[in-house]
């Protein structure tokens, strides 16, 4: 249900970075989520082309790009991408430990996106 | 045929949000209220939970409960009973609260002579993991029946959070949940989440809980 209120943002910044005197229309949005971020990617898309009715943005498509999760370890410092599937048996690569913290993998970004 | 053009964006979609948390973050730092954000399943213990917290605590804070429901007034009434004010904001079918909606919820109370405010966060394991409400620390409660097996369901809300409660412990003798388990698994997601053992409903573990919970609050009003 929190695709609603993203792809909200998704749409309110997009036009923001499209004044209607240079951009007549908004194509293609490329679009980053973390691996540990929920998302239906068909859901987003229903409900962008939703909300975009009538914008500059109507019809505009969609492209996401999953990050990758990556912690940190607490002993070595060893900076490691791991699978969502293998979190639970989350080690450091390098020394073994299980003292890491999570860096990144989550929250949308708007990388950038085609226009005409 | 127009040319294709492509406009660099680089903006995080919660932008937003975050700013708003930060900003709420410091007035509540200016008030020095506490604001803690209590997630679960549906049925985990919230409520409960916050009844035995409010019973704990009431001599020695002043407390508010900010209750979300996607469209009952069930909860708050359950709160109000004990006399503490009970703010009941409706999410009108969002499955989460972000912090403008806190932000509403915190209207109808006087910060200044509140020490600690509780947000019952609405029941779900993914959406509220995703948007930060302005709290000071976010709590968790995981209860037997749901199974040990969460943290590997829902990552996200496990790395999120500062403490993670287990709770109606009272019922590990009818199930096959195993306590070491999800905390091996808890901690491999997140080493520093702090875990508690309880029961909202016969009390038992209670006091492990409001102890650590007034330390944080303390600490918070004189930092």
């Amino acid at each position: 249900m929190h695709e609603l209120p993203v792809t909200e943002g998704i749409l309110k910044i997009v036009l923001q970075h499209a004044p209607a005197e240079s951009v007549s229309k908004i194509v293609r949005i490329f679009l980053e989520v973390g691996e540990l971020s929920d998302l239906e990617d068909e859901w987003i898309q229903h409900y962008f082309d939703y909300l975009s009715k009538g914008t500059r943005a109507e019809k505009a498509e969609l492209v996401i790009q999953r990050i990758p999760i990556m912690f940190q370890c607490d002993q070595c410092a060893n900076r490691f991408e791991i699978k969502r599937e293998a979190l639970q048996d989350l080690q450091c690569p390098e020394c073994g430990s299980t003292e890491c913290k999570f860096v990144s993998g989550k929250g949308y970004y708007i990388k950038n996106m085609e226009v005409v | 045929m127009e040319e294709i053009r492509l406009i660099e964006v680089k903006e995080e979609i919660q932008a937003d949000n975050k700013a708003k948390a930060e900003a709420l973050r410091d007035r509540l730092a200016a008030h020095k209220t506490f604001l803690l954000n209590l997630m679960s399943s549906p049925g985990a213990g919230k409520t409960t939970l916050i009844l035995r917290t409010i019973e704990a605590l009431r001599n020695d804070l002043q407390m508010s409960v900010i209750e979300a429901d996607i469209d009952s007034m069930v909860d708050a009434e359950k709160i109000a009973a004990t006399g503490i004010t009970a703010v009941q904001l409706r999410t009108g079918g969002f499955c989460h609260l972000d912090a403008s909606m806190v932000e509403k919820g915190l209207e109808g109370l006087d910060l200044a002579s509140l020490d600690l405010v509780i947000i019952e966060n609405v029941g779900n394991l993914v959406c509220p993991a995703e948007f930060d409400t302005g709290a000071i620390k976010n709590a968790m409660i995981l209860s037997v029946p749901e199974g040990d097996d969460k943290p590997l369901k829902y990552p996200l809300m496990f790395t999120v959070c500062d403490v993670l409660l287990i709770n109606k412990i009272d019922y590990l003798g009818l199930s096959d949940f195993n306590v070491e388990a999800v905390r091996e698994r808890a901690r491999r997601l997140n080493p520093r989440i702090k875990i508690f053992e309880v029961s909202a409903k016969t009390g038992q573990g209670i006091a492990g809980w409001t102890q650590w919970l007034k330390g944080q609050v303390d600490e918070f009003r004189s930092g």
